[in-house]
């Protein structure tokens, strides 16, 4: 399997470097693209409280970190590891850091029983997690590439998904989460872009779960690895740099299975999760400065299995139309179950059809990145259709 | 209890059924432990569950999928687990249990006693998966306190070893990982009782993985739903039941001790059979569990999803009562 880690670091850096400048540039209309013109980040601790769900930790302890979304998922396994000392964290290339420094110095402060390297071998990783976790113990685990996931996919949809069910409730292995670095990262070819989400979704027993921010990232994670049920978490790695945010430093948790509303509007609901999140903020930038008056509702998902039927629904009860992007291919993914559902018990209000902004049914290809990706324009177009239909 | 199991799916009475006939010496291997050791088992192991006083009645009551069955009717039969016996629910993807042995026994490890290992058995056919491999070299490397098992009982359902793998078995695999290895006569309950407990010591003492490859015959059919006369000669399998019989030999060592004698054989018979009977009639007798099981334990809550769907389950049977018939599960 070629690792596009083995490469040496300093040059991982340096592209991604220059994606993100090019990421950052204006476009034609004068919207300012990227996450690091994102209002969607809390860049300062006021802000950072100002979230529904930290609104009551604040009067306890304001106190923040500025963290990347790499340094966020860091501390939050570093509270995980002290608050809870059958936890271990494991992987390949995790005791020295990780490739995406996600690990950095968890060696130093719980020791190498604790956090360590194994062989090179995915199902043997969710194996190895399945057998900590079914005897009690914390186990979180690392894929290096959601890409490298497949490997382990029998292990987690036939045992992981199954263990509870399958035994009466005499066991299960809640305690097991696999973290994996997931989605576009402007260079990643076919085998370190792709956003293997569905696949899961389809899997009774597990949590599929990707957070679009580092506060989000280190409060969705505890709540992952604290659930009593197996968690499959997918980082987006684009944003492990670029995405900077006030972090709370406290040990708190966000809610599994509940979407977060980031923008209230009338006109049209739209959804999306992980990185996509900020395409769609830029696209809804667009659509509101092209057609004056226009109102959309952006929600962020959060939780992909079992995902907040019930607050999408309620969207779309009051707007009418629906936009649901991703950048995993189009055919039964994602948004092919937000439609479905959403039509089922929306039916009578939908003004529209219901729009699907997704990578088009090919593999992640390399050097037509651009035009493959659900962009701005892409969700900006569909946003159009929508209300003009 | 395999005789009268497997007679009673033959007559159509349970789904499904495995019997064990040929590779009960490894009983010797359950001997060895604590009943504290986690065991990890493919599915021809209930001489293990035995030895740790899972009954008669709680095999059956799990092949009939009754309302005692601890897997509350999820499984196939002979999918047996046990919290209390420490013995991980077994389920039908080959190897899967191999890596989550190596997982548990670390897990074990950190605990700190000293005293507790993990155990995972597996057929010489599943030693194929790419699980098998995955599982000893983390094991291996990680130093984890494991001992395999492997029943080489000769065929993987119609396979032959010889259509298996090329090398010396997979003893000679368990080299290469750096592993203590040993190849034992799996027929031989006293060979299988004394390498477990010296794989034990060096696994609890030690911190290291030990494979144990214990050669025997696979007796019976595969399954219930195989005739094994169609890949191999009926004679082959008569002479291997008569000359190198592990219950046989086990009888004769008690024989020659003065332990055991005809009258006591029959009567000891005689006295299993009726009260095997006995636990078939009332598991048999049992009603199925509760509806409400088939939702439950997916997630360790009901999901909003499922609760919907277990609504929309009993619309419909509210409204076509004359399609699902409800008399034999419990209310």
């Amino acid at each position: 399997m070629l690792r596009y880690a083995s490469r040496p670091l300093s040059s991982l850096k340096k592209t991604q470097a220059r994606w993100f400048a090019a990421a950052a540039t204006q476009s034609p209309d004068g919207i300012q693209q990227g996450v690091a013109f994102s209002q969607l980040l809390k860049r300062t601790p006021e802000e950072a409280f100002r979230t529904p769900e930290l609104v009551g930790m604040s009067a306890m302890n304001s106190e923040t970190k500025k963290m990347n979304l790499f340094q966020a998922v860091n501390d939050a396994m570093a509270i995980a590891l002290a608050t809870d000392d059958t936890a271990v964290v494991f992987g390949e290339d995790v005791a020295f850091g990780g490739v995406f420094r996600a690990t950095s110095g968890l060696v130093e402060k719980f020791g190498r029983e604790r956090v360590f390297n194994t062989p090179l071998t995915e199902q043997g990783i969710a194996g190895f997690a399945v057998g900590m976790a079914s005897v009690g113990h914390t186990a979180i685990a690392e894929i290096q590439f959601a890409d490298y996931i497949f490997p382990a996919f029998d292990q987690i949809v036939n045992e992981a998904a199954k263990y509870r069910y399958r035994s009466g409730n005499q066991f299960n292995v809640g305690g097991m989460t696999i973290r994996s670095p997931c989605s576009a990262v402007g260079h990643g070819g076919q085998y370190h872009s792709q956003s293997p989400e569905a696949f899961f979704a389809h899997c009774p027993g597990v949590k599929v779960v990707t957070p679009r921010s580092p506060i989000q990232a280190k409060g969705l994670l505890l709540a992952s690895i604290r659930d009593r049920n197996p968690v499959v978490f997918f980082e987006p790695k684009i944003l492990y740099r670029a995405a900077v945010e006030e972090v709370p430093v406290e040990d708190y948790e966000l809610p599994l299975g509940k979407a977060e509303v980031l923008k209230k509007g009338t006109d049209v609901t739209v959804v999306g999760y992980g990185s996509q999140m900020y395409v769609l903020e830029n696209a809804i930038q667009l659509a509101e400065k092209k057609m004056p008056g226009l109102s959309c509702e952006l929600i962020d998902l959060r939780t992909i299995l079992p995902w907040d039927a019930e607050t999408v629904i309620e969207s779309v009860n009051k707007t009418g139309r629906l936009v649901v992007a991703h950048e995993a291919p189009k055919t039964s993914g994602v948004g092919a179950e937000v439609a479905a559902t959403v039509l089922e018990n929306c039916f009578l209000r939908l003004e529209a059809p219901i729009q699907r902004v997704c990578g088009w049914d090919t593999p992640f290809p390399l050097v037509y990145e651009k035009f493959y990706m659900p962009s701005m324009i892409r969700c900006f177009d569909a946003i159009k259709t929508a209300v003009n239909y | 209890m395999d005789q009268v199991l497997f007679d009673a799916q033959r007559h159509g009475r349970i789904s499904f059924y495995m019997t064990h006939y040929g590779e009960e010496a490894l009983i010797g291997v359950a001997a060895a432990l604590k009943n504290k050791d986690v065991i990890h088992g493919q599915y021809r192991e209930a001489y293990a569950l035995l030895y740790r006083g899972f009954t008669v009645r709680n095999f059956m009551d799990q092949c009939f999928s009754n309302v005692n069955d601890l897997g509350k009717a999820r499984s196939m039969p002979i999918h047996y687990g046990s919290a209390e016996k420490n013995f991980q629910t077994i389920s039908s993807p080959l190897a899967t249990q191999i890596p989550q042995a190596a997982g548990s026994a670390y897990a074990l490890k950190m605990q700190g006693s000293g005293d507790r290992c993990s155990v995972c058995f597996f057929g010489e056919g599943a030693a194929s998966e790419g699980d098998f491999h995955a599982g000893l070299n983390m094991a291996a490397t990680l130093k984890c306190p494991v001992i395999f098992v492997c029943r080489n009982n000769g065929y993987a359902i119609s396979t032959p070893a010889s259509e298996q793998y090329k090398g010396d078995g997979i003893a000679s695999r368990g080299v290469g990982y750096g592993m203590d290895t040993i190849r034992v006569d799996g027929n031989d309950v006293w060979a299988m009782y004394n390498a477990t407990k010296a794989a034990r010591q060096i696994a609890t003492k030690e911190n290291k993985p030990v494979l144990i490859e214990a050669m025997t015959y696979r007796i019976g059919h595969h399954s219930t739903s195989d005739d094994s006369s169609k890949y191999r000669d009926r004679k082959e399998v008569e002479d291997r039941a008569q000359f190198d019989n592990p219950i046989t030999r086990l009888r004769r060592y008690l024989e020659t001790q003065q332990w055991w004698s005809k009258e006591q054989e029959d009567a000891y018979r005689a006295e299993t059979k009726k009260q095997i009977m006995a636990d078939f009639k009332q598991a048999e007798a049992l009603q199925k569990p509760s509806l409400k099981h088939m939702f439950t334990d997916v997630y360790d809550e009901l999901t909003p999803a499922l609760v919907q769907q277990q609504d929309e389950l009993h619309r419909l049977i509210k409204e076509y009562p004359e399609y699902y018939q409800l008399d034999e599960f419990e209310k």
